[in-house]
C-alpha cells in the first residue's frame, strides 16, 4: 500500500513543487488549502505523514499541529513543518507542539525526500 | 572766493550728501542689514535736539547772560539719569503697542481717544511752528550775512523784502522738498525711517566738529587759550554781567530752576525727540550706552560757548553785530573763508537736522491722529471701500508737510522779528511742556482719564496761547501793544505777561508756572471727578503695569466678538499691501505652529488684536481702533467685567501658583517619559514584525525557484510540457521576487523619508490616460469594459509624476485583479470639489468587507481566500500608494457597494490653481 502523504500549504506553486516531488516517490498525495481543510482531510485522508506550512491564513500550522496531537487517533502520523521562519524559537515550539521534523523554505529537495522517506520508515 | 554760488553749490552739495546717505541706509535695512543699529548711532541721533538754535543761538544767549544759557543743556542731561526709569517704560511701552508718535501715544493711553491724538497733534503743530521759523530764521540770516562778505553786514528786518525774495521762503521750499524726498517715500508698517535716522547720525557729527572748529579757532588761534580770553572779558567793564549771572534779582533762581525743568521735558516731548529716541530706536539696551554718550555731546558742543561769546564782544563794538551771529562772522572778519562755509554748513545742518524730523513727526500725527479719523469718521467718502490706501496716506503727510514749513514761514514774518532765537525756541519748549502731565501721569497713574487729559492740555495750551504767543504777537504789531501793558479790557490782574499779579519773572517762567498749574491741575481735578471707561482702564493698567509682564496678550484678555478672517486679511492689506499683510499673518500662524495658509488661523481675539496692532503701526491706534471695529462685531465688555478679569489676573497668589507649577511639570514630564517610552517599544515590535514578514515573503518564492530548478536538474524525464510549466513558474516567482524586493525597498525609502519627490504640476487626466494605455493589453486579454469618466479640463495639482503614476498603475491592476472574472467592468472618474481633486476607481468585483477595509491598507495584507491568483500581488501596493497620497497632502480610502470596491483618493490642487478658482 502506497503511503500517504498531506500537503497542507497556500501558496500552489509551493505545492506543485511538493506534489511533484512526492508523486517522484510514487506516494499518495492529497492537497489541503488552509489549516481547516488540513484538519479536515487529516481526517478524512488519514495520511501518513504530513508537509505543514505554517503561514497560513486562518489557522497557523501550529495550531494545526498541536490539534492533530491532541487527537489520538492520529498518534502514528507523522508531521514535517514548513516554514519561512527558521528562528531557533520557532523551531523549538515546532517540535514542542509535536512536530517530527521542522524544515525551513528554501529547503533542498533532496534533503526534504530523504526526511520524508526516512520518517515514514520509523515504525509507528 | 565766497562768493553767492559757492555758498548755494557747498549747500546743495551738502544736501545731496545726507540724502544719499538716507537712501544707502533705507536700501541696507530693506536688505535686512540695518546700519543703524548701533548704540552710537543711536545717541547721535538723539542730537538733533541741538538746532540751529544752539549752533547760532547758545553763543548769543551766553554774549548776553554768560552761563545763563546753561540751563537749557542741564535739563537734558539731568533728565537722562532720571531716562533709566522713565524713557524705558516708554521705550516698552511703545513697542509692544506699536506706537507710531507722540500723539499716539497719549491718545493710545487714554483709551485710543482719537479726540485727544487730535489735540495733542494741534498743540504740537502749533507750538512747534515758531521753533521752525527759528531755524528759517538762522539759515537765512546765516546765508544773507556770509553772501556780503567780505563785509559783515546784519540782514534787513523781517518783513522788509517782498516774499518772492525772501530768502527764507526758498529755504523753506526747499526743506519741504527735501524731507518730501526723505520721509515719504513709501510706508513703513512700524514708522520706522532707518535712512533719516542715519542722515541725522551723520549731521550731528558735522555740526559739532563745525562748531568745535570755530570754537578752537576762536580760543587757541585768535586768542590764547581759555585763560588769554577770560581774562580779557574780566579786564573789560561792559563784559561783567556776563561773568557774574547768578547774582542779581532773586527772580533768577526761579528761572534757572524753570528752564531747567522746561527742557528736561522737551528733551522727551519734543515730536522730534520722541521720534529719533522713541519711534526710531530699535534696541532698549541702546539706551544704557546714550545715558553717557549724550550728554558727553552736550559737553562737547557747549564747551566753547563761553569763549565765543567772550570773543565777539570783546571783536566787535557793541550793539553793531547780532551775538547770534558771533559764529559765523568772527571767522569772517578774521578773513577765514573756508572756516566761515564750513561754519555755514554746520548751521545749515542743525537746521535741516531739526526741520527734518520735527515735520516728519508732525506730518505723520497730522496723517495718523488728525486727518484720517476724520476721514474715517466722514461716511460721505466711503473711505471703507477703497482696496488701497496707501496713496492717500502719503499724499496727506506730504501735504502736511509743506505745510507747516510754509506756517514757519509765516510765522517768521509777522512775528520773527520780536525775538531773539532763543525766546522763539522757549516758547516752543513750553508748549510741548504741555504734554508732560498726561504723559507722564498716563504711565505712572491709573487714575488719569481721557477727560483729564483732554482737559489739562486745554488749560495749559490756553495759557501757553496767552501768556506766550499772544505777546509775541503784540510785540511784532499784529495785536495792540495795549494788551500787554493793561491786560483785556483794562484788567490789570488778567496782564498777559503778570498774570494775577505774578511780578519779577522771566517770561518763559511766568508761563511755565501758570501753565503748568493750570495743566496739572486740570488734569488731576477732572480725572479724580470721572471715572475711567472699561476702554481706558484696560490701557492704564497695559501702559503703567507693562514692566509686570502683562504682554501684549494682555490685549487679547479684553476682547469678545466675531471676526471673520478673510475680511482681517483684507484690512490689514488695504493699509500694508499684500505682502505686508502676508508677513504678518505668517509670522502670527508660526508663531502658533499652524502652517498657514494650509490650515486656517482661528479666528479669535488673538488674532483681531494682533491685526490691530499692526495696523496701528500704519496709520496710530486711533484710526486702526475705527478700522478694526468696522470689520468685526464686537461685544462691548461692561466695566465690571474689565475689573474682575483685571482682579482676578492679580489675584494669583504667586506662592502657591509656583509650587503648583513645579508640580504638574514633573507630573508631565514623567506621563512623557512613559509615553514615549511605550512608543519606543511600539515601534520596535512593529519592526520587527515588519522584518520577520519581509523575510518570509522574501523565501516564499525562494522556495518554488529552489525547488523546481532542482527538480529540473535531478529528474531526467520531465516531459517537455512539464519542462514548460516549471520554467514557467520559476520565471514568474523570480519576477514576483524581483518586484517585491523592489517594493519593500520603495516602501523602506518612502516611510524614512529618504525618497526622492520631484514636484511638478501635474495633469491627472494625462495620469490616468496613461495607466490606461500602460494596462490596454491586460484589459483586452481579460476582456475587461473600462470607462474613463473625466472633465474635459483638470485643474493642475503639484505631485510627484512617476508617483503618481504608480499609484493609478496600483488601484488600476488590483481593479483588474479583483473586477468580475467573467463580464468584468472598472470605471475612473476624475472630479474636483472645493479646492480637491478626487480620483475613484470602481470594478464590479465581490468588493470589501467592512472590516477589511483598513487592513487592506497594511503591509503584506491581502484580502482573504476569493483570490485565486495569489503571486501576482506583493501585499505592499495598496500601503505604498497610501503613504504617496498622504505625503501630497491626499487621503486615500475604499467603500464597497454591492456591486463592487470603489477605490478613492483626494489630492489638494496647487494654491495658484485654487486661487484662480476663486477669483
Amino acid at each position: 500500500m502506497p503511503h500517504r502523504i498531506l500537503i497542507a500549504d497556500d501558496e500552489p506553486n509551493i505545492v506543485a513543487s511538493l506534489e511533484f516531488l512526492m508523486r517522484k516517490c510514487d506516494y499518495e498525495v492529497c492537497v489541503a488549502r488552509d489549516g481547516d481543510e488540513a484538519l479536515q482531510l487529516a481526517e478524512t485522508f488519514r495520511p501518513d505523514l504530513v508537509l505543514l506550512d505554517v503561514m497560513m491564513p486562518r489557522r497557523s500550522g501550529f495550531e494545526v499541529c498541536r490539534l492533530l496531537r491532541e487527537n489520538p487517533a492520529l498518534r502514528p502520523m507523522r508531521i514535517v513543518m514548513l516554514s519561512a521562519r527558521g528562528r531557533d524559537v520557532e523551531v523549538g515550539k515546532g517540535l514542542a507542539l509535536g512536530a517530527d521534523a521542522y524544515v525551513t523554505k528554501p529547503f533542498s529537495t533532496k534533503e526534504l525526500v530523504a526526511k520524508v522517506r526516512e520518517l515514514l520508515l520509523q515504525p509507528a | 572766493m565766497l562768493q553767492g554760488w559757492v555758498i548755494v553749490v557747498t549747500s546743495f552739495a551738502y544736501l545731496g550728501l545726507l540724502f544719499a546717505i538716507a537712501y544707502y541706509a533705507d536700501k541696507r535695512a530693506d536688505a535686512g542689514r540695518s546700519v543703524i543699529a548701533s548704540p552710537y548711532i543711536y545717541s547721535l541721533s538723539l542730537a538733533v535736539y541741538a538746532t540751529a538754535w544752539t549752533f547760532y543761538g547758545s553763543v548769543g544767549r551766553a554774549a548776553a547772560d554768560g552761563v545763563g544759557f546753561l540751563p537749557i543743556y542741564i535739563g537734558p542731561t539731568l533728565m537722562i539719569a532720571l531716562w533709566w526709569v522713565v524713557m524705558r517704560k516708554i521705550l516698552r511701552i511703545s513697542k509692544a503697542n506699536r506706537i507710531t508718535s507722540l500723539a499716539d501715544f497719549i491718545a493710545s493711553r487714554y483709551g485710543k481717544s482719537a479726540l485727544l491724538g487730535g489735540a495733542v497733534t494741534v498743540i504740537a503743530v502749533i507750538g512747534i511752528v515758531p521753533y521752525i521759523s527759528l531755524q528759517l530764521k538762522a539759515v537765512s540770516n546765516g546765508f544773507l550775512i556770509l553772501m556780503q562778505y567780505p563785509e559783515i553786514v546784519m540782514p534787513a528786518k523781517v518783513g522788509a523784502v517782498p516774499v518772492a525774495q525772501d530768502t527764507a521762503l526758498w529755504v523753506a521750499l526747499i526743506l519741504a522738498l527735501f524731507t518730501i524726498a526723505f520721509g515719504t517715500r513709501h510706508l513703513d508698517a512700524a514708522e520706522h525711517h532707518e535712512g533719516m535716522v542715519a542722515a541725522i547720525a551723520f549731521e550731528s557729527l558735522v555740526k559739532l566738529l563745525a562748531f568745535l572748529a570755530v570754537g578752537v579757532y576762536v580760543t587757541f588761534v585768535v586768542y590764547d587759550g581759555f585763560g588769554d580770553v577770560f581774562a580779557r572779558a574780566a579786564a573789560n567793564p561792559d563784559l561783567e554781567p556776563m561773568l557774574t549771572p547768578l547774582e542779581g534779582v532773586a527772580g533768577n533762581y526761579a528761572n534757572w530752576v524753570w528752564l531747567t525743568i522746561l527742557s528736561m521735558l522737551a528733551i522727551m516731548f519734543l515730536p522730534r525727540q520722541f521720534q529719533v529716541a522713541v519711534v526710531e530706536n530699535k534696541d532698549e539696551r541702546h539706551l544704557n550706552k546714550a545715558i553717557w554718550l549724550f550728554p558727553l555731546y552736550m559737553l562737547a558742543i557747549n564747551v566753547f560757548v563761553l569763549p565765543i561769546a567772550f570773543g565777539g564782544r570783546l571783536h566787535f563794538p557793541a550793539g553793531i553785530v547780532d551775538a547770534d551771529t558771533y559764529v559765523l562772522t568772527i571767522p569772517m572778519a578774521e578773513k577765514q573763508e573756508l572756516l566761515a562755509l564750513l561754519v555755514f554748513i554746520g548751521g545749515l545742518s542743525a537746521a535741516t537736522g531739526m526741520v527734518i524730523v520735527e515735520t516728519i513727526a508732525l506730518s505723520t500725527m497730522v496723517c495718523n491722529d488728525l486727518v484720517m479719523p476724520v476721514l474715517l469718521r466722514m461716511r460721505s467718502l466711503r473711505l471703507n471701500e477703497r482696496p488701497d490706501l496707501t496713496g492717500l496716506l502719503l499724499g496727506i503727510r506730504r501735504g502736511a508737510i509743506v505745510a507747516i514749513l510754509l506756517l514757519g514761514y509765516l510765522y517768521f514774518r509777522l512775528a520773527g522779528e520780536a525775538y531773539a532765537l532763543v525766546s522763539i525756541g522757549l516758547i516752543s519748549f513750553a508748549a510741548v511742556a504741555q504734554f508732560a502731565p498726561a504723559a507722564l501721569g498716563g504711565i505712572f497713574w491709573k487714575g488719569g482719564t481721557r477727560r483729564g487729559a483732554f482737559a489739562g492740555l486745554l488749560a495749559g495750551f490756553v495759557v501757553w496761547a496767552y501768556t506766550l504767543l499772544l505777546p509775541a504777537l503784540a510785540r511784532s504789531g499784529w495785536l495792540p501793544i495795549g494788551l500787554l501793558e493793561h491786560g483785556p479790557w483794562g484788567l490789570e490782574l488778567l496782564k498777559p505777561l503778570e498774570l494775577f499779579g505774578l511780578k519779577g519773572l522771566d517770561q518763559i517762567t511766568h508761563a511755565m508756572i501758570w501753565s503748568m498749574v493750570a495743566n496739572l491741575g486740570a488734569y488731576v481735578a477732572v480725572s479724580l471727578s470721572g471715572s475711567p471707561s472699561a476702554e481706558e482702564t484696560r490701557q492704564a493698567s497695559l501702559f503703567v503695569d507693562v514692566f509686570r509682564g502683562a504682554g501684549s496678550a494682555g490685549g487679547a484678555r479684553f476682547w469678545r466678538g466675531t471676526a471673520s478672517v478673510p475680511q482681517l486679511y483684507n484690512l490689514l492689506a488695504r493699509f500694508l499691501g499684500s505682502v505686508g499683510a502676508d508677513e504678518a499673518f505668517d509670522a502670527y500662524a508660526r508663531a502658533r505652529g499652524i502652517a498657514w495658509p494650509r490650515e486656517q488661523l482661528p479666528a479669535d481675539a488673538e488674532l483681531v488684536h494682533h491685526v490691530e496692532t499692526q495696523l496701528a503701526g500704519a496709520i496710530g491706534a486711533a484710526s486702526a481702533r475705527i478700522m478694526v471695529a468696522s470689520v468685526v462685531k464686537e461685544e462691548a465688555l461692561s466695566l465690571e467685567e474689565v475689573r474682575n478679569i483685571l482682579d482676578e489676573a492679580s489675584q494669583v497668589v504667586m506662592y502657591s501658583h509656583q509650587l503648583e507649577q513645579k508640580s504638574h511639570e514633573l507630573e508631565a514630564a514623567t506621563t512623557e517619559l512613559r509615553a514615549a517610552n511605550e512608543r519606543l517599544k511600539e515601534l520596535d515590535r512593529l519592526k520587527d514584525d515588519f522584518l520577520s514578514t519581509v523575510t518570509h515573503e522574501l523565501r516564499t518564492p525562494l522556495t518554488s525557484i529552489r525547488a523546481f530548478t532542482e527538480i529540473l536538474n535531478q529528474e531526467p524525464e520531465i516531459d517537455a510540457a512539464q519542462r514548460q510549466k516549471f520554467l514557467g513558474i520559476v520565471t514568474k516567482e523570480t519576477e514576483r521576487l524581483t518586484r517585491l524586493i523592489n517594493q519593500v525597498l520603495d516602501l523602506a525609502k518612502i516611510e524614512s523619508g529618504r525618497a526622492d519627490w520631484h514636484e511638478t504640476r501635474v495633469d491627472m487626466r494625462e495620469v490616468i490616460l496613461d495607466a490606461a494605455g500602460a494596462m490596454e493589453q491586460v484589459l483586452q486579454e481579460k476582456a475587461i469594459r473600462l470607462e474613463l469618466k473625466l472633465p474635459p479640463r483638470a485643474p493642475p495639482v503639484r505631485a510627484d509624476l512617476d508617483r503618481m503614476t504608480q499609484v493609478m498603475l496600483n488601484l488600476l491592476s488590483n481593479a483588474v485583479k479583483f473586477c468580475d472574472q467573467a463580464a468584468g467592468r472598472i470605471e475612473i472618474e476624475l472630479s474636483e470639489r472645493a479646492g480637491w481633486l478626487r480620483v475613484d476607481v470602481r470594478d464590479n468585483g465581490p468588493g470589501v468587507a467592512p472590516e477589511d477595509r483598513e487592513i487592506i491598507f497594511e503591509k503584506f495584507r491581502q484580502v482573504g481566500d476569493t483570490l485565486t491568483e495569489k503571486p501576482h500581488g506583493t501585499g505592499l501596493g495598496l500601503p505604498i500608494s497610501r503613504h504617496i497620497i498622504e505625503r501630497h497632502g491626499g487621503r486615500i480610502w475604499v467603500e464597497s457597494k454591492d456591486e463592487g470596491a470603489c477605490f478613492s483618493f483626494t489630492l489638494p490642487l496647487a494654491r495658484d490653481a485654487a486661487l484662480d478658482k476663486a477669483a
